[in-house]
Formats: C-alpha cells, sequence, structure tokens
C-alpha cells in the first residue's frame, strides 16, 4: 500500500522549492491584506454608535447577499464586524489561491508531460498528488497561523486569541477545502484549462448558492462550503464545528481525488473522448474563426454563468425592497439623491460589481493569445499567410464584442429577476443604461491587456491584479471608507452611476479614446516584437 | 534565381548571441541541407526567415522580399514544418490540415486526400490524442497540399517511423519534381546526403561549411573495420587514411571517400575475413570540426 506514496516527502519540498516564491507572495499578501483591515476598521467606526449603525445596515439582504449574515449585531463589536466584513471575502481569495496552486502541480504538469517524467523515476504514483495536497494543506496551515496570531497581535479588546485562531482556521479549512476540490477535479478533467475553469465555477456557485442562502435559507447556505465557514460566527461565539466539517469533508476528497488518480491512466480523464470532424467548418477557416473556436466552450459557459449571477443578484431586490420599509433608521442614514429610491443606489452597486465580474471573461478572452503563443501555436498560424494585425485584431475584436453581450446577459438577467421579485419595477431601459455605460472601462481594462501584449507579455498577469484592485474598492470601498483617489485609480471610478448620477460624456469619450490608445499602441508593439519559443 | 538569400544575419538575445553573420543562399529547385548540433542557430535562422523573429542586422530574403516586412506576402507561397508541432488538443487533424492549408491561401487543387493516405493518418482524432509522429504528419500533410514554391522543414522526420519518412523523402523530391525549393535542416546526415543538393553546416551561430555536397565530399569520411588474414603493410601511407587504430586483430580508420575504392583495393591483398564500412556521422563531422578548431589554437 504505502510503495504508492513512494517519495512523497521528497516531491512534496520540490513543489515546495519550485513554488516557493509564490507561496510566499499569496501568504504574505493575504495576512499583510487581513491584518491591515483589521488594524484600520476600528478607527472607521471608533464608537459603539457608529458600530450600532453599521450593524443596522448589515441587516440590509443586499449586504447579507455579499457578505454573509449579520451576527452578535446587538453588540456589534470590531472584531464582529472583522469578521463580518471579511471572512467571506477573504475566502473566496484564498478558494483562488488553492486553485491555482493544486491545478499547477497537478493537471498542469501531467499535461505537459512532467508526471510522466517523474512517474518513470522510482517514486509511487499517488505520489505525485499526495505531495500536492501535503503542500496545500501545509501552506494553508501556515496562512492560518499567520493570519490567526496576526490578528491577536493587533491587541484588540473584541479580537481575543481563540477568535483570531478560529478566524486563521476558517480561511485555512477554506483553502484545503479548495485545493481537494480541485484535486478531485484534476482527475476528472483531461486538460488544466478545464480543471481551473470546473474549479471556478465550483467557487461561484458556492457562493451564489451561500448569498441566497444566507437571505432565505439556512440549510442551502449550509451546503456551500463558503456558507458553511461563516457560522464560526468568529469573534461573537466561536464555534469549531464548521472547521471541523470543512476539513473532514476536505479529507473524504481527498481520499477520493487519490482513488480515482489510482483507477485511471496516465493523462486520461473520465470524461471520454469522440472522434470528431475529419474537415474543418467554413467557420473555422480564420485567425479569427480559429480564436472564436478555441473559446466557444469558455464564451457560453460565461454567458450563460452571467446570466445566473444577474439573476441571483436581481432576486435579492424584492428582499431589500421590504427591509428597506420596515427599517426607519437605514431611510435616515443613507443620504438619498434627489429623486431616487434607495432601492436604485443599491441597484447601482449591484450593477458595477456586474459589470467588473463580466470584465473577467473579456481578459480571458484577448489574454489566450499569449497563452497561445506561450504554448507555441501561434507559430505555425504566422507561417500561414497571415499578419501580426490580423492576428491580434481578431482577439481583440472578440474581446470588445463580448463586452456588450455579456452585460447585456447579466442585465437581463437582474432585470427579470427584479421585476420578478419586486413591487416598484425598475426600468429595462434604465437598467440597460446603468449596465452598458461600463462599457469603455471594460474597453480600456481590454486596451491594457493588449498593450502588455504588445510589449511585455511576461506581464500580462498584472491585468488580473488590476481588475482584482478594482472589485476590492467596489465591493469594499464604502463600508471600509477608502478615500475616493483610490477608486479613481481604476476605470470603474470614472464612471457616472446611472441613474443616480448623470451621464458626463465627455468623460465617457474621455475613456474611449483611452482605450483606443492603448489598444493601437498594443498592436504596435506586437507589429514589433519577437514571438516567443513556445514551450 | 536565389529564392532565399540571407546575407550577414545577426540576432542576439540580451548579450547572448545567437546568430553570428549567416549568409545562406538558395535556388530555385534546390533541396538545401542545413545542419547543425542543437542550439547552433538553425531554428532562430528559421524562425527570422518566417517573420517570427526580428534580425538584429543583416537581412533575410525571400523571394526578393524582406523576411520581416512582407511576411504575410511571402508565407503565401511558403509552406513550413516545425520540428515539434504544437497543435490545439481540441481540433481534429483534419480541421487542422484544413485551416492550415486555408490560411496559406493557395488556390490550386488540394492533394489533402492522396496525402492524409499516403502518410496514414486518421483526420477525425483529435489532436490531444495524437503521438509526436503523428503530429508532424498533421504538419507535413498540411505543408504538401499546399502549392507552395519553398518549403521550410526543421527536422520534420524526428518523430517519424522508417516507412513514413520514406514517404517524406518521396514528397520531397515530387516538390523537386515540380521545380520547387527546400529548406531542410536536420541531424540526419544520410537524409541530408540522399535528398540535399547543397548543404550548410551551422555551429554557435556561425556558418562553418558551405556548399554542393560534391564540393562537401572531403568532409564526408566512411568509417572502416577490417580484419585480415595477413596483416596490412604500410596503411598509414595510404592517401585519404585518418584516424587509424589497432585493437587485437582488429583494424578501425576513416578514408575519404574519394579514396575509398583505392584503398579497398589495396587491402584486399591482404586477405579480408571481415569487412565492415559506416557511413559518416554528422557526430564524426562535427567532432572533426571541433578538433580542427582545436589544432587551430
Amino acid at each position: 500500500m504505502l510503495r504508492q506514496y513512494t517519495h512523497t516527502g521528497v516531491l512534496a519540498r520540490f513543489i515546495l522549492k519550485k513554488d516557493r516564491v509564490k507561496i510566499l507572495i499569496w501568504l504574505i499578501s493575504l495576512t499583510v491584506f487581513t491584518v491591515l483591515i483589521g488594524a484600520m476598521l476600528p478607527t472607521l467606526y471608533s464608537s459603539a454608535v457608529e458600530r450600532q449603525i453599521m450593524a443596522e445596515t448589515m441587516k440590509n439582504p443586499a449586504v447579507t447577499f455579499m457578505l454573509g449574515p449579520g451576527y452578535g449585531l446587538d453588540n456589534y463589536t470590531d472584531g464582529a464586524m472583522m469578521a463580518h466584513f471579511m471572512l467571506a471575502f477573504t475566502a473566496i481569495a484564498v478558494g483562488i489561491m488553492s486553485i491555482l496552486l493544486t491545478t499547477k502541480n497537478t493537471r498542469e504538469d501531467e499535461e505537459e508531460g512532467r508526471i510522466e517524467m517523474i512517474r518513470s523515476l522510482p517514486v509511487g504514483f499517488l505520489s505525485p498528488l499526495a505531495a500536492t495536497f501535503l503542500i496545500a494543506v501545509f501552506t494553508n496551515i501556515v496562512l492560518a497561523l499567520a493570519v490567526g496570531f496576526g490578528l491577536y497581535a493587533l491587541g484588540l479588546e473584541s479580537m481575543d486569541l481563540a477568535g483570531s485562531l478560529l478566524y486563521g482556521a476558517a480561511i485555512g479549512a477554506i483553502g484545503i477545502c479548495f485545493a481537494a476540490i480541485t484535486g478531485l477535479l484534476a482527475q476528472l478533467t483531461t486538460n488544466a484549462r478545464s480543471t481551473i475553469g470546473y474549479s471556478f465555477a465550483f467557487l461561484i456557485i458556492a457562493y451564489l448558492i451561500r448569498g441566497v442562502g444566507d437571505i432565505d435559507n439556512e440549510i442551502l447556505s449550509l451546503i456551500s462550503p463558503l456558507g458553511l465557514i461563516l457560522r464560526t460566527e468568529v469573534y461573537v461565539n466561536n464555534y469549531w464545528w464548521p472547521v471541523f466539517i470543512t476539513v473532514g469533508i476536505s479529507i473524504v476528497l481527498f481520499a477520493l481525488a487519490l482513488y480515482l488518480n489510482s483507477i485511471r491512466d496516465l493523462e486520461a480523464g473520465f470524461i471520454p473522448t469522440r472522434p470528431g470532424r475529419k474537415h474543418a467548418s467554413k467557420l473555422l477557416l480564420s485567425p479569427l474563426g480559429l480564436a472564436l473556436r478555441l473559446q466557444k466552450t469558455v464564451l457560453i459557459a460565461w454567458l450563460v454563468g452571467m446570466f445566473v449571477l444577474g439573476v441571483s443578484y436581481g432576486s435579492i431586490l424584492g428582499d431589500l425592497e421590504g427591509f428597506l420599509d420596515s427599517s426607519e433608521m437605514i431611510r435616515q442614514m443613507i443620504p438619498v439623491a434627489e429623486g431616487f429610491t434607495l432601492t436604485e443606489r443599491f441597484m447601482v452597486m449591484l450593477v458595477i460589481i456586474l459589470s467588473i465580474i463580466g470584465t473577467v471573461p473579456t481578459l480571458m478572452y484577448i489574454l489566450k493569445l499569449w497563452a497561445e503563443e506561450k504554448r507555441g501555436r501561434t507559430e505555425q498560424v504566422f507561417a500561414g499567410s497571415v499578419s501580426r494585425n490580423r492576428m491580434i485584431g481578431s482577439y481583440t475584436l472578440i474581446a470588445i464584442i463580448a463586452a456588450p453581450l455579456i452585460q447585456l446577459v447579466s442585465i437581463m438577467g437582474f432585470w427579470s429577476a427584479a421585476s420578478f421579485v419586486m413591487e416598484d419595477k425598475l426600468p429595462l431601459y434604465t437598467l440597460l443604461k446603468a449596465g452598458f455605460v461600463y462599457l469603455p472601462a471594460i474597453w480600456v481594462m481590454v486596451g491594457l491587456a493588449v498593450l502588455l501584449i504588445g510589449f511585455i507579455p511576461k506581464l500580462t498577469g498584472l491585468t488580473w491584479l488590476y481588475l482584482g484592485y478594482t472589485f476590492f474598492v467596489a465591493y469594499l470601498g464604502d463600508m471600509l471608507q477608502l478615500p475616493g483617489w483610490m477608486s479613481q485609480l481604476t476605470p470603474f471610478g470614472h464612471i457616472p452611476q446611472v441613474p443616480i448620477e448623470e451621464i458626463n460624456y465627455i468623460q465617457i469619450i474621455i475613456l474611449i479614446l483611452i482605450a483606443a490608445v492603448l489598444t493601437v499602441a498594443g498592436f504596435i508593439g506586437y507589429n514589433r516584437r519577437d514571438l516567443i519559443q513556445g514551450v | 534565381m536565389s529564392i532565399v538569400k540571407i546575407t550577414n544575419l545577426t540576432k542576439n538575445f540580451g548579450n547572448f548571441t545567437a546568430l553570428d553573420g549567416v549568409n545562406l543562399e538558395v535556388n530555385q529547385g534546390e533541396i538545401y541541407g542545413f545542419i547543425g548540433p542543437n542550439g547552433a542557430g538553425k531554428t532562430t535562422t528559421i524562425r527570422i526567415m518566417l517573420g517570427i523573429l526580428k534580425a538584429t542586422g543583416g537581412e533575410a530574403k525571400i523571394f526578393g522580399k524582406d523576411a520581416w516586412k512582407d511576411a504575410v506576402e511571402i508565407h503565401k507561397r511558403i509552406a513550413y514544418v516545425p520540428g515539434e508541432v504544437k497543435l490545439w488538443p481540441n481540433l481534429t487533424g483534419g480541421e487542422v490540415i484544413d485551416l492550415f492549408v486555408k490560411l496559406r491561401a493557395s488556390h490550386k487543387q488540394n492533394r489533402r486526400e492522396e496525402l492524409i493516405e499516403r502518410f496514414n493518418l486518421d483526420p477525425s482524432k483529435k489532436c490531444g490524442t495524437y503521438s509526436k509522429g503523428n503530429r508532424q504528419k498533421v504538419a507535413l500533410i498540411a505543408a504538401f497540399a499546399a502549392d507552395a514554391d519553398l518549403y521550410v522543414l526543421d527536422e520534420p522526420t524526428s518523430g517519424l517511423d522508417p516507412l513514413m519518412e520514406k514517404v517524406f523523402q518521396e514528397c520531397i523530391l515530387e516538390a523537386k519534381a515540380e521545380g520547387k525549393s527546400v529548406l531542410l535542416s536536420s541531424h540526419i546526415l544520410s537524409e541530408v546526403e540522399k535528398l540535399c543538393d547543397k548543404v550548410s553546416i551551422i555551429r554557435q551561430g556561425k556558418i562553418i561549411e558551405s556548399g554542393s555536397l560534391e564540393e562537401l565530399r572531403h568532409l564526408t569520411r566512411t568509417s572502416i573495420t577490417i580484419q585480415t588474414k595477413e596483416p596490412i603493410k604500410n596503411l598509414n601511407e595510404l592517401k585519404g587514411i585518418h584516424d587509424l587504430e589497432e585493437k587485437d586483430d582488429t583494424i578501425y580508420f576513416q578514408v575519404d571517400t574519394e579514396e575509398l575504392a583505392h584503398v579497398m583495393r589495396y587491402v584486399s591483398q591482404f586477405g579480408v575475413i571481415k569487412l565492415e564500412s559506416a557511413p559518416p556521422t554528422l557526430e564524426a563531422l562535427f567532432l572533426r570540426h571541433y578538433q580542427r578548431e582545436g589544432e587551430e589554437v
């Protein structure tokens, strides 16, 4: 039995050595980020009265959907507020970390033939997967301890050692859980792209189920790992059982992944391959056709996904209406722009978040060009009679056109759900305007990606970092009382929030011009630079 | 008429000089062998010819046009097969062949079906399931199905079995018969000898030998292993004998190809018991170049 795990330790150390920079960056940024916010929050809401007002707004279903259920609201301490603001958000980030690290060392290594090399050595056939899990567990335990002691070190009365350690443990448990899920999905799929795709789909669904469940149905929340972990009620009740259940489920998933790995062939999955077409359809026969064909599945999956996301965001508006009617205090607290309802205020917030999430696929579509180049596949297309402009133009075109499509789909989802649950219906026209007004911002992000592909393609990852920052500022900026310039640093911060704000057409035109300049510059760079030798 | 004319080509990657003044000329109807060890600069030269890399200095002209600026125009008449063929795992071989042929924008009759049969490829399979050899077949079929004037082939047979290698050689000779030109980079000297009219040898970014096979004949030596009843007298005094070694009863030496007949006649007087000859390998050729450079130092 144990022979299957020969040299797991050696491989684990090897993974640690290979990924040490990546792991360290994740650990340090997550810890510093969490502790910084922990230090910042009490200064924002320094008096008990201010915190109590905040507690009242936390009953808002829109907030519950985004952050999770409020607890300890009667005595809303710094600790309770910190956990309520940050736990779900951080858990998602940790989940992403685990998905990326695990995919890299499982299906990606296998797809690239590296596992084959390892397996030809006197190494147990389950050792690579087991080593990956070991490192995932190790990384998340280090993270749990670092975050736990880091928060405790702030020395705040309501953030005691027991609560801080539980906070860390909750984050670590989610990390371990998503490593297990990704490890399992890596066994089922046959390539790294699908592994990442399915894992992220799982993460998003877990988030949505949690959001809907937290508003309406406790049981639903418990199915989602993200919902379950929020039941720890850190810094108030300090329940440890959700951590134990999450870790327990992870162990079962680990075991299942190891079992599936043991019964399948190397480089095989469990989704069978069918014979395909002998001839290409006419639609495939151009760089644009090829780019579309390669991304067809991702394109459709995101359109469906964004519609579902829109529906779930729209569905909370009904609860929101009821909540706002019932709470006199809220109505006094939130300054309402003349002639607009509170619902519209929250709607604006939901639309910006939908727009930022909708930017993810558009960036994927344009960055696919660089992924293709890295894999040495563009070279042969260029060996045909294809110009650089036509190549980068094809991918840029898909990204630019995808943006309005995605906005349309998510807004339609949002509107249809909202009109189903609301008494005062939102006009579709207003909603579409609110969604489409973000297009220039999305195009600026695409332009930035084109620019990087044209000049320093190795840094295209920066676009994700930038989008992550944008998301953070939009999501938590108001509650963290972040200064205005922080949101002005992103193109989304310069978009008028329709219908509350008037559309400033000059601003919009300037953004479109910036997007155009970035894109054209990227084209010029792409025409001048060497293509890299694919690996 | 020169199809490819590369003059004093240099390419630097940062501080590393990959190409250092490469000259190369392929004329119409020629099959041109391009040989050299790994990392010598073969692929870099080819990638500059294709306009995928930009030359640091010198120029590369194909059909009299600039390889970088006029890439799109040039590629209409070029067919290219890389050494390592990277394909899209979720497209079938047939789809990829159609795509490559279409992108090359050739309008002549399509030899696709005939080639698929000759190379024995199943075009309905996804590229992700193909072996290295089968991926290479996809690129070869796409290349030969196109009506190209220049075939640029970068170690195209490294994954093919001997049978397919033969089909490949037939395809090359057919192309030559139609007056097409071929640039063939390879490690396999016997293949180059069989096919090529001219050869250039590149090492560390420099062309160190260049010319027709006749002209390079002095480079090619045959290795001989021989046992005779009587000891061979004065063998080392014969013209064209190199690296003479004697171990037990067996004599090993290399002989210049043009002296082979003369040497054979001479040794046969001594009663041959066993005779083995091996064609000169690229390795032997290179070893000699290293040695020669060592002598100069």
